[in-house]
């Protein structure tokens, strides 16, 4: 009995947070639609090029401002768009002159490698550091973890990845400069080698800078956990450094940790942008700035909702997570 | 009376504190200074003293578990010779076991049963443990039970139960009835009574006098960092018989013997006077009660008084 009345609160939490990320998903892509609606992005000029414009009389002018609804008032632009979106149909990009839909998947899947490796790595790594430089707070290792974190949290990504790229790049020779294919050879041809070498740059950029957040969380959660007087009991009873750290150390740093781990999707996403950029690397991060500042609307309102739902997708599984891994939570006691 | 075996003697054991001031200065913040306390045996003694007098942090001393900044002075011996730091590491979890006072001392994400078995899966253990919730009357399903899924009830036993794992020769019990009725601490009480009777020491540290004497057989009274006064619980009967002139302030502020109580609190470790403690509420005081004074042993018991007679 007790059980399935869990099973409905949970149930009943999951679908709370969907109608949140709705919520979320339809505010975010009216803020981005108005903030486009205002910039002096023209929409005529976009679509047909300064110079086919300046061809045009102002009657021509006019007659395509109507076909196109450019003179319709912006919220039923907005309507008309977001309809259309729910339909599942994202408009045509104006630079690849292909569905917008496509244009994603296609960048999307470029990403995910990027994103995937930096993610695990960042996150492995940044655990492993961070509870070890916690269990020993205060000792030289804590200090050079410390130190090497805040020296890289203070590090912009952009610099970074100039760093790495010009010495693998450029002085080593051992990696390539961009790109996530090498130039010149028919898709066909692209093994999974080359694939796996064009990332290794972009994804350590992203996995050394996002690495930095996470262990000094973890660290922070870990000497809480040091100090607690569950800790304090364990070492009265006797157990040992590992002993703590397996029984009660890793059990309760775990759970921050994994929160932290979704939620910094969306760091490694923001980041992914300015590092894709740099390596030429052609994802969603470089797609967006391109469509930015081509004036390719269709393309920049898509990506933005898109980005945005993977992002909170990351809390939403974070969340989730966390019922199912806390017991407290889990078997619905008082909480914390 | 047969002479029974000390298992634990604690002479003028310190504990300190480093702080460090503005600038390059530091001060030691003694929050222990003169503790003396000596368990036979099969006895039961309660150091009894006011809530925040630093009586934690005599269980974590003799554990070795104070924090890194804690110094330690004085000397402690444990069955009959000194208790090192390694001594303590060893002995910590097996001979000397600490109950601590709620089961805000377990980890929330760990099952109860493991927990106590220290995350050890071997056969043995599981039957110890098994044993051990019989004897306390505790269903083996408890042991699949989080912390947070425990009665108050059955919060008491478990901790209990966390001593039983060893082989206990010395108990330690810190505060370990808060907030609880009487009924419960009684209840509470009469499993360390049993530890003791079946031969282990057992160091009450309470800050409850009442129930201190219910149980225990020898209290010891702690004021500001000293302990001021040990004595037979049979002392505590009339006040005449008691010593020290706080052991006596405590007696007359026991609900049955008129509910008085002195002005004046305890003072703060910083600001501590010179020589007695308790000088600045004492009636007696004067100006010898300034300098050195000893704990010096008066019918039976010992006093750190220079008039108790």
């Amino acid at each position: 009995m007790k059980k399935s009345m869990n099973k409905y609160t949970t149930i009943k939490n999951v679908g709370k947070q969907g109608i949140r990320m709705i919520l979320l998903l339809i505010c975010v892509s009216i803020a981005a639609f108005f903030l486009v609606s205002l910039s002096p992005v023209d929409p005529l000029q976009a679509n047909v090029g300064q110079a086919a414009l300046g061809s045009m009389s102002q009657e021509q002018i006019a007659k395509l401002n109507s076909y196109w609804g450019v003179d319709e008032p912006p919220v039923e632009r907005f309507l008309s768009w977001a309809s259309d979106f729910f339909r599942g149909n994202m408009g045509i990009s104006l630079l690849y002159r292909r569905p917008v839909s496509e244009v994603i998947a296609v960048k999307f899947a470029n990403s995910i490698w990027l994103l995937g490796i930096a993610w695990v790595i960042s996150g492995v790594m940044g655990f492993c550091l961070g509870a070890l430089a916690g269990m020993k707070q205060g000792t030289w290792v804590d200090k050079v973890i410390k130190g090497y974190s805040l020296l890289i949290a203070s590090t912009p990504a952009f610099w970074l990845a100039l760093v790495l790229l010009m010495v693998f790049a450029v002085w080593l020779q051992i990696l390539p400069v961009g790109l996530s294919v090498p130039i010149g050879m028919e898709a066909a041809g692209v093994t999974l080698a080359d694939r796996v070498r064009h990332a290794i740059l972009p994804a350590l950029t992203l996995s050394i800078t996002g690495i930095s957040n996470i262990t000094l969380h973890t660290r922070e959660k870990m000497i809480d956990i040091m100090e607690s007087d569950y800790v304090l009991f364990a070492r009265a009873r006797g157990e040992s450094n590992w002993s703590i750290f397996k029984n009660h150390g890793f059990r309760n740093v775990i759970l921050p940790a994994l929160t932290l781990q979704f939620a910094s999707i969306s760091e490694i996403f923001g980041g992914s942008v300015l590092v894709e950029e740099i390596f030429s690397y052609p994802g969603l991060g470089q797609a967006a700035v391109t469509a930015g500042i081509g004036s390719d609307v269709p393309l920049l309102l898509g990506i933005t909702v898109i980005s945005a739902a993977i992002v909170f997708g990351g809390n939403l599984i974070a969340n989730i997570l966390y019922g199912i891994v806390d017991p407290r939570i889990r078997k619905g006691g008082a909480g914390l | 009376m047969e002479e029974k075996k000390v298992i634990l003697e604690i002479e003028n054991l310190s504990v300190s504190f480093r702080q460090y001031d503005k600038g390059f200065g530091k001060t030691d913040l003694d929050v222990i200074r003169d503790l003396n306390v000596t368990i036979h045996q099969g006895e039961m003694v309660a150091v009894v003293g006011s809530s925040g007098s630093g009586k934690s942090l005599l269980a974590h001393g003799i554990l070795g578990i104070l924090p890194y900044n804690g110094i330690l002075g004085g000397k402690i011996f444990y069955d009959g010779a000194e208790l090192s730091q390694k001594r303590k590491e060893e002995l910590r979890g097996n001979e000397i076991v600490l109950v601590p006072q709620s089961v805000a001392f377990l980890d929330p994400l760990m099952k109860i049963g493991p927990q106590i078995r220290r995350g050890k899966k071997d056969e043995a253990s599981e039957k110890k443990l098994d044993q051990i919730f019989k004897g306390y009357h505790l269903e083996k399903e408890v042991q699949e039970l989080y912390p947070f899924e425990l009665s108050g009830g059955m919060n008491r036993r478990v901790l209990v139960s966390t001593a039983m794992m060893g082989n206990p020769r010395l108990v330690i019990a810190d505060e370990p009835t808060p907030g609880l009725h009487m009924k419960m601490v009684r209840r509470v009480m009469s499993h360390f009574r049993e530890l003791a009777d079946q031969g282990a020491g057992v160091l009450l540290i309470t800050h409850d006098l009442e129930q201190a004497l219910e149980v225990a057989d020898r209290v010891v009274v702690f004021y500001a960092g000293t302990t001021v006064e040990d004595a037979d619980v049979k002392d505590f009967a009339r006040e005449e018989t008691l010593r020290h002139p706080y052991s006596k302030a405590l007696w007359r502020a026991l609900p049955q013997n008129g509910f008085q109580f002195i002005t004046g609190t305890q003072p703060y470790v910083k600001d501590l006077p010179e020589g007695c403690p308790f000088g600045p509420r004492c009636e007696r005081f004067c100006e010898k009660c300034r300098g050195e004074i000893p704990y010096r042993e008066l019918r039976g018991g010992k006093v750190r008084c220079l008039y108790a007679e």
